[in-house]
């Protein structure tokens, strides 16, 4: 059963003459995470700060838990946590007096073991200044939950974090979506959003070019499927081998590498070449085009469609 | 409540904390003070008798003009507000926190100048203490009202520079502290009226210091508390969250208005 906690519909934003978003619609369930994607200046910032009551939209319905963000600011704060792409801290405070500031703010106690479990426990009486890039985001991300908010906004959550910490933040934002929180992530991270989102929105130019889940995105590109494969003897270097459904194909270190618009019968085709030939394969790998292909053909194809880029 | 106590003590911790607001709140007005105890009081005896309230309005000033402003420019540039704001900080609180905390760290300087200017430099203190707190209290909230007000229509820190010198600078020359404004020619006397600071002197002079003032001092008790009113007014009503976003509600010349009860002050008071 669908149950909205983010609605949008013909949201538009504009900057004088510039229109940043043009009327743009899509619900984001409950306990999803959602994806927002998109080049820079594609208006997903514009629309997340929208969303989060720091800009008023010039046209369409927005609600966040029934809250219109531009008018109920008060109702909004309660329901929503933000981790700010930029800082949002004064540099002197400290990492404990942050907890206590915000928390105060929003009526709850410090959650200090928000902290601990972020690897900032040694950095408690570190001032802000004094913090990596790493740590200033994982602050961020737990005064940004420390109230507890059912929807929760993600801005680059992981930008700047090596792969631990990544891994750390990748897994508390399971937890949150376990625990029934809504996260709208915006990156441009392509993996971590294909890892990462049950549904995704690509903006382009303030339209959506393209929304589903990552799987669905990925199946409806025009992309090709590459697959690797290596085999002891050389029945596949011979020349004029070819296989079915293979629109371009080469070599690279002992692979012979095909791009495959139909995988079935090319994969068949190879393995059945291969055992004609007495040849022993070794490895044969597919891999299907991800989320960040499937973007750049967007991304691309809008481009030439328009006339070329912004 | 407890937001908003947690939010001062922050903020008064920041005026220690932070190395430019320590300087601007601390050590130089108390090492101006010690300069002045030894050269003023050495090259102009009749300095030492206002040297009391001179010190104190300068460390006011100093914490208002050069110190209040600029964090909070930057605190907007950086993106702190927005920040803020999202977390249900009221713009109220951004603007008269800082402004209480300044006003908190002038009265811990006013103390010790005024306990040690009688031992050190022989300058007399005050005759009427309740007088002497509320011309204090007069001149801290007008300038802090000023200092808020710049830092909330500057769009930058190098504009805000420029704006507290505007005040600072005629204040340091014509304000009464360094000169009496007996001394003044005419026509300079009625450009100095427009200054926080010549009424802060006058006032000091005729309530506290048991001299005489140059014009009214109640008068300029009252112009500098509708000053303060004016400008903490104009703060919020001029206050913008983000620079980048917000539609901005009013003209920053509106500002300007502060200076209205000076100019008033400088038609009434004689």
């Amino acid at each position: 059963m669908k149950d909205p906690v983010i609605e949008v519909r013909d949201f538009r934003k504009t900057y004088g003459d510039f229109v940043a978003v043009d009327g743009i619609s899509f619900e984001v369930q409950r306990g999803e995470i959602f994806g927002l994607l998109g080049p820079n200046g594609a208006g997903k910032t514009s629309t997340l700060e929208s969303l989060e009551g720091l800009r008023a939209p010039d046209g369409g319905l927005l609600q966040v838990m029934g809250v219109n963000p531009a008018r109920q600011s008060r109702k909004l704060r309660n329901v929503i946590g933000v981790q700010l792409q930029s800082s949002g801290l004064p540099d002197s405070i400290r990492v404990d007096e942050a907890m206590k500031f915000f928390s105060a703010y929003h009526g709850v106690a410090p959650r200090y073991d928000l902290l601990d479990r972020l690897g900032l426990a040694e950095k408690r009486s570190a001032q802000y200044h004094q913090l990596s890039t790493g740590l200033q985001r994982r602050l961020a991300l737990a005064l940004a939950v420390a109230h507890d908010p059912p929807v929760l906004f993600l801005d680059e959550p992981t930008a700047g974090l090596d792969v631990a910490s990544r891994v750390e933040m990748h897994n508390l934002m399971r937890e949150l979506q376990a625990a029934g929180t809504t996260i709208i992530l915006a990156t441009h991270d392509m993996a971590e959003a294909e890892e990462m989102s049950d549904r995704v929105a690509i903006l382009l130019r303030g339209k959506i070019a393209a929304s589903g889940t990552p799987l669905e995105l990925t199946a409806t590109g025009a992309g090709l499927t590459k697959v690797s494969v290596r085999t002891k003897g050389s029945s596949l270097s011979a020349p004029g081998v070819t296989f079915p459904a293979v629109s371009q194909q080469g070599f690279k270190d002992e692979y012979a590498i095909y791009f495959s618009t139909d995988i079935g019968p090319t994969v068949s085709a190879i393995i059945a070449h291969v055992e004609a030939q007495e040849d022993t394969l070794i490895d044969l790998r597919v891999e299907r085009p991800s989320l960040e292909d499937r973007f750049l053909e967007i991304t691309r194809t809008e481009g030439t469609n328009t006339g070329g880029a912004q | 409540m407890s937001a908003f106590v947690n939010h001062f003590s922050f903020e008064f911790r920041t005026g220690i904390r932070n190395k430019t607001l320590l300087l601007m709140n601390y050590l130089f007005p108390l090492g101006f003070y010690a300069m002045m105890g030894l050269v003023m009081a050495e090259i102009n005896p009749d300095f030492v008798e206002t040297m009391i309230p001179a010190m104190v309005v300068f460390a006011i000033l100093a914490a208002t003009m050069l110190g209040l402003p600029d964090p909070l420019v930057t605190a907007r540039e950086a993106g702190i507000f927005r920040s803020y704001k999202i977390n249900g900080v009221p713009a109220f609180s951004i603007l008269v926190i800082p402004a209480l905390t300044t006003i908190l760290h002038m009265v811990v300087v006013a103390i010790i100048i005024t306990s040690t200017a009688p031992l050190l430099f022989d300058a007399p203190w005050p005759v009427n203490w309740p007088g002497f707190v509320v011309t204090f209290l007069a001149m801290a909230f007008a300038c802090a009202g000023l200092g808020v007000l710049i830092g909330v229509i500057s769009p930058s820190s190098r504009m805000t520079v420029l704006w507290s010198q505007l005040i600072f600078l005629p204040s340091m020359m014509l304000g009464g502290m360094m000169l009496p404004y007996s001394l003044l020619p005419e026509t300079v006397r009625k450009i100095a009226q427009l200054l926080p600071t010549t009424q802060a002197m006058n006032a000091f002079r005729g309530l506290a210091q048991g001299l005489t003032a140059d014009f009214d001092p109640v008068g300029s008790l009252i112009v500098l508390l509708a000053s303060g009113v004016v400008a903490f007014g104009l703060a919020i009503y001029l206050f913008n969250w983000d620079r980048r976003n917000s539609t901005q509600r009013g003209h920053p010349l509106l500002a300007l208005l502060a200076l209205l009860p000076y100019a008033v002050g400088v038609l009434l008071l004689s």
